[in-house]
């Protein structure tokens, strides 16, 4: 039993409940960092370690916690977390760091991290709640990894900063897309991404709030 | 004056803080169902706003920055590494404190936000009001404008959202796409309208 359900709070996040596409977690730094595969490499593996170690930190205090306080005790703990990430970071790849910029700090207010630490950590065990938190970092990362696969690929032409496709201005023959640098381009992206998902999972589709009637005047044929 | 009125102008459209930045997308994306409820938080989110930026600029002048501690003896301590975790804490207790008064004196706005209303704690564009305060060096009057301006415009944008979205629900909208897929689209063709104000210089 405790084997299937660790599993299942593992992987159940990555593509059945992903906290992007399903649970409208975390979006915010899915637009800025998806530029280039380097700094979402780098984004993707302080979240997932943010969520896995704060999920475990809060879920062992959870019984010791006041429900009135509990939002500044978990906040004081993933605050303190992601300074611990800043400043590795800053030590041991400053040039990314650099270009993560304040998203780094945004991890605290990334709703996952928060979302994950109110809504699993506080009612479960440290070890399902560690493996919910990589879980949940993990669909966090797919989702994030897909876009930027896409935005640098079509819009700068290359992969990890490794030209694939030639661009026009270096004497290649591959005229980037603009857009897909530009922000709004990751909300289409995902866009298409929730709607890839949903055909391939039916049972995520959203139930209309009101249903078209159908045709009844011929002319309209 | 006139500093302060192209201050608020640019908080506002310029660089608005959901479709400019995109900070605070979660709740944007997920309260924006319903105009009520989406007033209801955007005004939240303005008085938040309006509180905390100006608190954390306090904060940061006189206790964090380098050389701030001078009046405490101690010219040499930068603290600035507790910034984080010192405008988190500000936010989350202003945040907690708004929540008991909701609860207790308007429990129908109460009830409506739910489990958003903690949700504003992670509300990137609180927090991310914060840090550019930071980053750009805004003094108390300036941080209050500021402050004040990221909220309206964050509002005004969850609004509209609210609007297209009520009129969206009667279209018929292909399977998968349905609910979160049409609305992440219809906000990147939003922002890209709003992309059309970062030419105007103020």
């Amino acid at each position: 039993m405790a084997d299937a359900s660790a599993k299942q709070v593992l992987f159940e996040p990555i593509f059945s409940n992903n906290p992007i596409a399903l649970q409208i977690l975390g979006i915010c730094s899915a637009l800025a960092v998806t530029t280039s595969m380097n700094v979402t490499l780098v984004m993707c593996a302080a979240v997932i370690a943010v969520t896995a170690f704060s999920n475990l930190a809060v879920s062992l205090v959870r019984m010791q916690i006041p429900g009135s306080i509990r939002i500044i005790v978990q906040m004081t703990i993933i605050a303190s977390l992601v300074i611990v990430v800043d400043q590795v970071l800053k030590a041991y790849a400053y040039e990314i760091s650099k270009q993560l910029s304040v998203f780094v700090g945004l991890i605290i207010t990334n709703c996952i991290v928060m979302g994950r630490a109110e809504g699993f950590a506080m009612k479960n065990g440290p070890w399902l709640s560690f493996l919910d938190g990589v879980g949940n970092g993990l669909g966090y990362s797919v989702m994030l990894i897909f876009v930027a696969f896409f935005r640098e690929l079509l819009g700068a032409g290359s992969l990890f900063g490794v030209s694939l496709m030639p661009v026009v201005n270096e004497g290649g023959w591959y005229i980037p897309n603009g857009l897909l640098l530009l922000p709004p381009s990751a909300f289409f992206i995902i866009g298409l991404a929730i709607w890839g998902l949903r055909v391939w999972k039916p049972e995520q589709v959203e139930e209309p709030d009101y249903k078209m009637s159908r045709h009844t005047v011929k002319e309209a044929f | 004056m006139e500093h302060y009125i192209s201050l608020i102008l640019k908080a506002i459209f310029v660089e608005n803080m959901a479709l400019a930045f995109f900070l605070g997308m979660c709740t944007f994306l997920a309260i924006s169902k319903k105009i009520e409820a989406a007033a209801g938080l955007g005004i939240a989110v303005v008085v938040v706003l309006t509180i905390t930026v100006p608190v954390n600029n306090l904060l940061y002048n006189t206790i964090l920055r380098e050389g701030a501690l001078d009046w405490a003896g101690l010219p040499n301590v930068d603290l600035s590494f507790l910034g984080l975790l010192t405008y988190i804490g500000v936010i989350a207790a202003l945040i907690q404190i708004m929540e008991m008064i909701l609860d207790k004196y308007i429990p129908a706005l109460y009830a409506a936000l739910g489990v958003f209303l903690p949700l504003i704690t992670v509300n990137c564009a609180i927090l991310g009001a914060s840090l550019f305060m930071v980053e750009r060096d805004y003094t108390f009057s300036e941080s209050v404008v500021y402050g004040f301006g990221a909220g309206v415009g964050w509002a005004l944008a969850i609004l509209a959202l609210a609007g297209i979205r009520e009129k969206l629900k009667y279209s018929d909208v292909p399977e998968g796409l349905r609910g979160l897929g049409i609305t992440f689209i219809t906000v990147g063709l939003m922002s890209l309208g709003f992309m059309s104000f970062s030419g105007i210089s103020l």
